[in-house]
């Protein structure tokens, strides 16, 4: 599993934006997490308060928003929640798509105490 | 107590991407087509390799990075036929990241056409690393079943280029082709597919002259 490996990346923007605004403590991490992002958010939870211990975002709490896979069809326009991972429109069968979410893995927005 | 409420919005893997976009352009201002090869371990990534390493030798300069948890037994395979192998041995890390191919980029001879990086045998962890590729190819062989496409989506969403390996044992199992591969376009139309079995050297050539005409585009666009 590379969800540890994510954390890790993670830790190094926290650390760094910290820094920049002078926190005392991580208070809050919001993520961002695509359906087809590739990592699993109940890993990422595990590894997140595995490697927080002795940073400054040990007491910190992680919150997670799932984000669903979108795709909007280039032919007719639609807009389809998919949870299948199948790339062809439902309604005209076009696999001429453009993928409007779910692949992100992204730090929303985090908490400190300053 | 002061609180305070930052927005960020920086992806988490954004300095892999990063790094992986440098060594990209640098390769291809060199007119080195890089080709990163992902599949579960034991899918037939160094025989392909091998086979892929005969046809080019005469007439083309390859090299290989490989990625392996353990042990150099992949690169000496490869050097074995001739060609310069670079070993990443992860020490327990699933994937290779940029960073890892930042390290050996140094070394990397200016005059290749090809460099192949072999990922650590998995289907899942390297499908989120760019590693600065051209060409992401994903290998599915026969004994691992024709219901990957969908179980392992990421590392095939993700893909340029399929392929079918050990099309040898298609006769002794039941893997339904069609169904691999209809499956494998219905969540990434763009796949170029190919069946190859490197033990019978079959259909390597249509893979090589795959990799030809992209790296003749490389060239074309970087001219």
């Amino acid at each position: 599993m590379h969800e540890l490996s994510i954390v890790a990346s993670l830790f190094e923007i926290l650390e760094e934006k910290a820094k920049e605004q002078k926190a005392k403590k991580i208070i809050s991490v919001k993520l961002k997490v695509g359906a087809l992002s590739g990592v699993i958010p109940e890993f990422l939870e595990t590894a997140f308060d595995i490697y927080k211990k002795d940073t400054i975002a040990a007491e910190s709490t992680l919150k997670i928003e799932e984000v669903p896979l979108k795709i909007r069809c280039q032919r007719c326009d639609t807009e389809i929640v998919k949870d299948d991972f199948v790339f062809i429109c439902e309604k005209c069968d076009s696999r001429e798509l453009e993928t409007l979410s779910g692949t992100e893995l992204l730090l929303e927005k985090i908490e400190l105490e300053v | 107590m002061k609180k305070k409420e930052v927005l960020v919005l920086e992806e988490l893997l954004g300095s892999n991407k990063k790094i992986a976009s440098e060594i990209r352009e640098k390769l291809g201002k060199k007119g080195i087509l890089t080709i990163n090869i992902l599949g579960s371990p034991g899918a037939g990534k160094t025989s392909l390799l091998e086979r892929i390493a005969e046809r080019l030798k005469p007439d083309y300069k390859m090299a290989v990075i490989e990625g392996d948890i353990e042990t150099e037994r992949d690169a000496e395979r490869i050097r074995a036929k001739g060609i310069p192998a670079w070993q990443i041995i992860t020490g327990g890390a699933c994937h290779l990241d940029a960073k890892m191919i930042g390290n050996i980029f140094p070394e990397i001879p200016a005059d290749l056409d090809f460099l192949f990086i072999e990922n650590v045998g998995n289907l899942v962890c390297p499908a989120n690393y760019d590693l600065g590729e051209n060409i992401r190819c994903v290998l599915l062989s026969i004994p691992e079943g024709d219901d990957k496409p969908k179980k392992y989506p990421k590392a095939f969403t993700t893909s340029d280029c399929l392929i079918i390996s050990k099309s040898d044992l298609l006769p002794a199992l039941p893997f339904n082709l069609e169904h691999a591969q209809k499956e494998a376009l219905e969540i990434n139309p763009k796949l170029e597919i190919f069946t190859t079995s490197a033990l019978k050297d079959s259909k390597i050539n249509e893979l090589i002259e795959y990799f030809l005409s992209a790296l003749h585009k490389l060239r074309q666009k970087n001219a």
